[in-house]
């Protein structure tokens, strides 16, 4: 199998330059075969590769030497341990299946073969960032899925709206990997090597060491903790660097639910449970991680809960989940973060191609308002819908309950009491909002307008989405039921648990070293303690708060809808806050976009065009003026010819005699 | 008698120089320009023969043979190209010749 790794990443990307080349000639129809396939198979050898590493094995394969330069040696190099295999399987699976839906609902989109090429090459380069063997490698495949996410966020390019969205992806990002950046070149200036098992066998070297910069001297390993952390906040769209997520639902559905729900998303709690070794030794970093994890969920749920974007709802959401992850890495419950990556795929995707079905039916309205009643028009997106809501809203035993309240449980158990209650208060509000999108789009009196122009074209009428696209969401739909059951019972030490219980091998930051705990019935760097005991209490606690906020939606939009409208009159400033979200965007215009702008303008119109052109502009004039003096020597005139000459003459005749 | 001094010849020489350089320079006919010109030509024949005379020493008056010759020959060309000049342009005044102005 070993050899064979380079495939896992490699069919994706030949079918996506396949594609590319021969996709406008190919008809055009006929694109997707080669993405499925590709990515179909890479699936299939991601699977073959769990069974290679069940024990705790890696695999390894160098393809190239890259760098080699004196001490310095960068390979492009792959490894899969039991985190990657994890990653490469969700990731393939899910592109699979999305692949699947694509063919469904980018039908007749006249970018057909370009769309199917660039989720190909997403897929590749997130395999590839998962499965790189250092961290150059990393961050060039880092970059490259922030690069396809801009494609395929602008995919209608010709729209300014999806346009603007894509460069503010690509922008915002780019300040987080300026961090990242700086955090992979303190590595490089600590350690010598980029290569990932140099790094983390000789962490235990630099603690306490310190790095000098602009006077202070800071610890290295917290230092770069946090910068690499600062990546993960891009890509992750923690906050304050979350801003572009929602935007980033100007995209095509299947590109919201494969990028910015399921995968790329999850590259930064991929980095932090990768580093462990190296948070593990840096508890300052791992409890900001923690407190910006536990912020951004409850920050993000507040402005999920009145939001009127069917897309907008579930982005914000999935913000909020990210912050959850990075709850539960900052605590040290690594098992429990990929857990919750791994259930959160599937329900997310599982929500956001469900209501691209909604959309499709409607002919492309997101406004929630213009919906309603919609559960008998199309009852297997209903259903399929609320398979996905019950797992978000943590009700078991549905998957998101079991990684959710794991993550609960840990936290609460690092001591992190005011992390868990913003957990608790966000779960509430996780159930709240995703039911109140339920109810307002499948329940009630239809509200929108029937056959009414979007443009000129006639609305088609209502129905239910093609085989095509419903098959996915079946498939996602039987996941987010059985995946938590399946990968995490019993709790602490289900299968998941087991199967990556020899990566994170290492006690995490605030438990005693349990050299015992194997003996215990724990595992190392498990939180030792027996199974079901007192978690039995919060599983109850989290299923009561699911309840309650499924029971508050109810209440608010089937039984009185005019509670919501009177509440939002009273709280108005409150109201407007959260709509706006937090005015955030309009914060940093203020702060950064607007000066940016007359910065660039200026350097543009006051010193590109006045300075420098008039520089090059006025030495070209001087050479004319020059010209223009000079000209005036070749007169033709003979006699002037001559005249000079006599002169010429009697200068150095002059300057002869003078100087004798 | 009493010999000339050399310095007399070479004032005289000088100054017919001069003069065929004023002319060259300043009129306006080719062929006036042209007679200047043997004018200086002549001039230096008076210089050479002078100093042959003074340096006891034939070579100056040989040297004046050559020049007289190519003197010859030039006017002889020199006429020619005027000819030519006028049938074009039907004039001989130079300021006419300026094809080459820059």
């Amino acid at each position: 199998m070993e050899g064979w790794l380079w495939l896992i990443p490699v069919l994706p990307l030949g079918a996506s330059i396949v594609t590319m080349i021969w996709g406008k000639q190919r008809i055009r129809e006929k694109s997707h075969w080669l993405p499925c396939i590709g990515v179909g198979l890479s699936f299939i050898l991601s699977v073959v590769t769990c069974f290679e590493v069940w024990n705790g094995g890696t695999l390894r394969q160098v393809i190239y030497a890259w760098i080699s330069s004196g001490d310095f040696q960068v390979n492009l190099a792959l490894q899969v341990d039991p985190l990657t295999a994890i990653m490469i399987v969700v990731v393939s699976g899910v592109s699979f299946l999305i692949h699947i839906y694509s063919i469904g609902y980018m039908h007749g989109d006249e970018g057909y073969h370009r769309f199917f090429s660039y989720i190909s090459l997403f897929t590749f380069s997130m395999l590839m960032l998962v499965m790189s063997a250092n961290f150059l490698l990393l961050y060039v495949f880092w970059e490259a899925v922030g690069l396809c996410s801009y494609l395929l966020i602008g995919h209608w390019y010709y729209k300014k709206s999806a346009a603007d969205a894509g460069k503010k992806a690509f922008i915002v990002n780019r300040v987080g990997d300026f961090g990242f950046g700086l955090g992979v070149l303190l590595l490089f200036t600590t350690f010598g090597t980029l290569d990932y098992q140099t790094i983390f066998s000789r962490g235990g070297e630099f603690v306490g060491k310190s790095f000098t910069v602009f006077g202070m001297d800071l610890d290295v390993l917290t230092l770069a903790g946090i910068l690499l952390f600062t990546g993960a906040m891009g890509k992750s769209a923690q906050f304050p660097l979350h801003v572009w997520l929602p935007d980033a639902m100007e995209g095509p559905t299947p590109v919201s639910a494969l990028i910015h729900a399921a995968t790329m998303v999850t590259a930064g709690v991929y980095l932090v449970a990768r580093c462990h070794p190296l948070y593990n030794l840096a508890p300052s970093a791992l409890v900001t991680v923690a407190i910006i994890g536990g912020f951004t969920a409850l920050f993000a749920a507040s402005i999920g809960l009145v939001q009127n974007d069917i897309k907008r709802v579930l982005a914000y959401s999935t913000v909020s989940q990210l912050g959850y992850m990075f709850m539960a890495l900052g605590a040290g419950a690594y098992v429990g973060a990929i857990f919750h990556l791994v259930t959160h795929a599937f329900f997310k995707a599982l929500l956001f191609l469900a209501s691209g079905s909604v959309i499709h039916a409607l002919g492309g309205e997101q406004d929630m308002r213009k919906m309603g009643g919609l559960k008998d028009k199309i009852p297997w997106t209903y259903g399929t819908f609320v398979v996905g809501a019950l797992a978000l809203a943590g009700v078991p035993p549905l998957a998101g309950f079991w990684s959710k309240d794991e993550i609960l449980v840990e936290t609460f158990k690092a001591g992190y009491y005011a992390l868990w209650i913003l957990g608790s208060a966000t779960a509430f509000m996780t159930a709240f909002y995703i039911f109140r999108l339920i109810f307002m789009t499948f329940h009630g009196d239809f509200r929108g307008k029937p056959a009414e122009a979007h443009g000129e074209e006639p609305v088609p009428p209502l129905h239910e989405s093609p085989s095509v696209m419903l098959y996915p969401l079946g498939i996602l739909a039987v996941l987010s039921i059985l995946a938590g059951l399946i990968l995490g019972w019993p709790p602490e030490h289900g299968f998941i648990h087991r199967f990556l219980a020899p990566t994170f091998l290492g006690a995490a930051p605030r438990q005693i070293a349990a050299p015992l705990s194997e003996a215990a019935g724990g595992h190392a760097g498990m939180p030792v303690h027996a199974a079901g005991e007192g978690t039995f209490g919060f599983m109850i606690f989290s299923t009561l708060l699911g309840a309650a906020g499924i029971l508050t939606a109810w209440i608010f939009y089937v039984r009185r809808p005019e509670a919501p409208v009177k509440l939002a009159q009273t709280y108005r400033s409150t109201y407007e806050l959260l709509l706006n979200k937090y005015w955030m965007d309009e914060l940093y215009d203020v702060l950064f976009v607007n000066p940016t702008k007359r910065l660039a303008n200026f350097l543009w119109q006051d010193f590109d065009n006045r300075v420098i052109d008039g520089f090059v502009n006025g030495i070209a004039h001087g050479v004319e003026l020059g010209g223009r003096g000079l000209r005036h020597l070749q007169s033709g005139y003979l006699q002037q010819y001559a005249l000079s000459m006599v002169i010429g003459v009697a200068v150095i005749v002059s300057i002869y005699l003078l100087v004798m | 008698m009493s010999p000339v001094p050399l310095h007399y010849y070479l004032v005289v020489s000088t100054l017919i120089f001069f003069i065929g350089m004023l002319g060259v320079l300043t009129r306006r006919n080719v062929i006036i320009i042209l007679m200047s010109i043997e004018l200086m030509l002549n001039a230096v024949n008076i210089n050479f023969v002078a100093f042959s005379y003074y340096l006891n020493s034939l070579r100056g008056q040989i040297f004046v043979f050559f020049v007289m010759t190519v003197a010859a020959a030039e006017a002889a060309v020199g006429l020619a190209v005027i000819v030519y000049l006028f049938r074009n342009k039907n004039t001989v005044n130079d300021d006419e010749f300026s094809l080459m102005r820059g």
